[in-house]
């Protein structure tokens, strides 16, 4: 069998890319813009600087070139902009860690403002930047409907600052300040602030999820998200090696694992409105995926803690009941 | 021509004269007035060009601010009080950025205990912030000096925060001579900004620094503000050429020459004080008034060239440095370093208490006796204080404070101590 066949199948078109049809080859493309350019200072098998970089060249591409970044201070901020060097070739304005939403809104007024609202803006953040100390800022920047593609980058915790807990944070998993000790170990049991359904609640024309291990899908969506204009939010799956406990080369794995098992649920919103989802081919238990990460390992051992994995596979097999993730007996004709 | 206007109306309407192209702003009193006619003006269609935000907080409105002026957009805002410490973060960033915002703070008290009056607590908390801040004496400056202020940010490339006092001045009507348009467009040419975002030209802005240049950064806003006090007097000049209205500057000197005596202040209490020199003069009585019409950068060669040598000087101002007690006569002090000359502090009309002619009198007359102290507090109600301190001493939990003080002068009724046991 040919072994390219073997990505394609588990739905994936990160490396499958070379089995696209023509014209959705995005690899090494003589035009691809590289917004995000080469010699940034992000670790190996960073899932941000992957997730920035296929977001921001597909929202060049969208906006004809003329695209202006905000950033919230975090990973993408430190790594990207080390002073006096910028890995950039975009305009980016960085302000602070918690008014990335405020400020992108303040460029796109800038924008109407001087007759140029061809100059289309998106925001970036972190998790911790978007469900946390930016959470007014991007509800206020939602509700008045700003002309801004806000893009969160969630790596389930703050790794700029060391690997602490954000909102963003699932059950069971350890940081630095949910540690695994004690009668609860890692993050007690919630259920992570759910951005992607807080922002539909804003009835915002389109709301999307997306993940490092289907680039073709995240760019799609950009894409789709900047073919239209008002607030719009994708939420992006990017894994922090680092953070999470896992082998650099495991990036696009554990990512894909997070979609294939239903913790990480891809789909797209407008207006309130669940308009897709993308379908899960085989469920993947969520051993495989806590399985890869030391932030979960006190789950597992010679007493596994088989109570927190149950609750955690409900978690996913909640996500594939309310998004209807498994393909219907008609699609398996 | 002149008219009878609101001090808030005035302001909304000389804000508007120099075309703003992003307004963001978030309501708190006593701003509100100011923004309430903005919004309007860009609704109906007179502000044209100018996009109004109304964002979710005071942090949001500083925030869109920076974005819009990076953007190379004429940005304006307006805050007070908490609302200023809200948005502090933000505050610090924009002068970081060197973007040349212009915002209106209307003073105010900052809590707790809440107080909704007049007091420079909330600009002076940011007198370090890199900000340009210019007091306004009354009305017709404070209409002026935002004219200029945009001017003066857009040269220097710096915020600039016109402050004016809450109340008495936002909600007093005064009559003023507001320039015409073209008087303001031959003052204020477009914004021309020094860096912006733009795809043709792509720039990375706010940057990461560490040890190796942040204190020449630092040296560089500084130096910034250095030459802003060559740029101050300019402006206003060159606005008292168009206008011929003479406004702002760095130092007002009020009868300062022959005076033994000279009160250092800024803000609308300024009249009151020449007012009562005034008084004192015509009994023969050498005594002047210094006004400081910028607060940042700190005219510190223009105070020492006013006051000169051998002088009494008193420092009145509405703010209070907890646990040492001058803001302004701190910097005063620095300025008038090596001279002889005698300096106190009198704290005064905070949280809206007036400061009346009677009080400022005394005030000069015991300066003038040599009796005031270092530092004192302008008609501070001392049983009152004492009642209170007594109070605690006899008993841990003696009850709030603000509603024991109330309950004393008879504002409040009730048991006499909020912890009282009968």
């Amino acid at each position: 069998m040919n072994d390219r066949l073997k990505f394609y199948q588990v739905g994936s078109f990160a490396v499958g890319n070379r089995l696209a049809e023509e014209g959705q080859k995005v690899q090494s493309r003589p035009d691809r813009t590289n917004a995000l350019n080469s010699g940034h200072r992000a670790c190996q098998g960073c899932g941000e600087a992957l997730g920035a970089r296929y977001a921001v060249d597909a929202a060049v591409a969208a906006a004809d070139g003329k695209l202006v970044a905000v950033n919230a201070t975090g990973c993408l901020e430190v790594f990207s902009t080390p002073y006096p060097e910028t890995s950039w070739r975009i305009p980016w304005l960085h302000s602070v860690f918690g008014n990335a939403p405020a400020v992108a809104a303040g460029v796109a007024a800038a924008m109407r403002a001087k007759g140029t609202p061809e100059v289309r803006v998106i925001g970036q953040a972190g998790d911790g930047g978007t469900v946390d100390i930016g959470f007014g800022t991007l509800s206020g920047m939602f509700e008045r409907n700003d002309d801004v593609l806000f893009i969160c980058y969630d790596n389930e915790a703050y790794m700029n600052t060391g690997v602490q807990r954000s909102g963003a944070t699932p059950p069971a998993a350890r940081t630095m300040t949910t540690q695994a000790v004690g009668p609860h170990p890692g993050q007690p049991f919630g259920q992570g602030k759910d951005m992607p359904r807080i922002a539909m609640a804003h009835d915002i024309p389109y709301v999307a999820t997306a993940s490092v291990s289907d680039l073709h899908d995240l760019e799609h969506k950009v894409t789709k998200a900047m073919s239209m204009h008002g607030a719009r939010y994708l939420h992006v799956f990017v894994p922090c090696p680092l953070g999470w406990g896992a082998a650099s080369k495991d990036t696009i794995r554990i990512a894909r694992l997070a979609v294939q098992s239903g913790l990480f649920p891809l789909f797209e919103a407008e207006h309130g409105h669940i308009t897709s989802v993308t379908k899960i081919r085989k469920q993947a238990p969520v051993e495989e995926y806590l399985k890869l990460q030391r932030r979960y390992s006190h789950l597992f051992g010679e007493h596994p803690d088989t109570e927190t994995i149950e609750h955690i596979q409900r978690i996913a097999n909640g996500n594939i009941e309310r998004y209807e993730l498994l393909p219907d007996a008609e699609d398996d004709r | 021509m002149l008219q009878q206007l609101e001090g808030s109306q005035a302001i909304a309407r000389a804000v508007a004269l120099a075309r703003p192209q992003v307004i963001s702003a978030y309501p708190i009193s006593p701003q509100t007035h100011i923004v309430e006619t903005l919004s309007r003006m860009v609704k109906d269609g007179h502000l044209q060009g100018c996009e109004y935000l109304n964002v979710e907080s005071e942090f949001a409105a500083m925030s869109a601010s920076i974005g819009a002026s990076a953007a190379g957009a004429r940005s304006y805002t307006a805050t007070a009080s908490q609302g200023l410490l809200f948005m502090v973060e933000a505050v610090y960033n924009a002068s970081g950025l060197g973007l040349p915002i212009v915002m209106t703070v209307a003073n105010r008290a900052i809590g707790a205990p809440i107080n909704i009056w007049n007091d420079h607590s909330d600009a002076m908390s940011q007198r370090d912030s890199g900000w340009i801040q210019l007091y306004a004496e009354d009305n017709q400056e404070a209409l002026d000096l935002h004219i200029q202020a945009f001017r003066l940010a857009e040269e220097v490339s710096l915020p600039v925060m016109v402050c004016m006092d809450g109340f008495i001045l936002t909600h007093a009507f005064e009559e003023v001579a507001l320039p015409t348009q073209e008087q303001v467009d031959e003052f204020l040419p477009p914004f021309d900004p020094q860096q912006v975002l733009d795809p043709a030209e792509p720039v990375s802005i706010g940057a990461m620094v560490g040890p190796e240049a942040f204190t020449e950064v630092r040296y560089l806003a500084h130096a910034k503000q250095m030459q802003a006090l060559d740029t101050i007097p300019r402006i206003s000049e060159e606005y008292a050429r168009i206008t011929g209205r003479h406004s702002g500057g760095l130092v007002d000197e009020y009868l300062t020459d022959d005076a033994d005596t000279i009160i250092i202040a800024l803000g609308s209490v300024l009249g009151t004080l020449k007012d009562v020199v005034e008084g004192l003069r015509a009994q023969g009585q050498p005594v002047g008034v210094l006004g400081l019409k910028s607060f940042r950068p700190f005219p510190s060669q223009a105070v020492r060239d006013a006051i000169g040598s051998g002088k009494r000087v008193v420092v009145l101002e509405k703010a209070l440095a907890v646990g040492i007690g001058g803001i302004v006569s701190e910097n005063v002090h620095t300025a008038l370093a090596g001279l002889p000359g005698t300096t106190s502090t009198v704290i005064a009309g905070l949280g809206g208490r007036p400061i009346t002619q009677d009080s400022l009198r005394d005030m000069i007359t015991a300066a003038r006796n040599d009796e005031l102290p270092q530092l004192s507090f302008l008609d501070l109600k001392v049983e009152l204080v004492e009642r209170e301190l007594e109070r605690a001493r006899e008993q841990r939990r003696s009850g709030p404070t603000p509603e024991n003080l109330l309950r004393d002068i008879g504002q409040v009724s009730g048991p006499e101590a909020f912890g009282a046991t009968p």
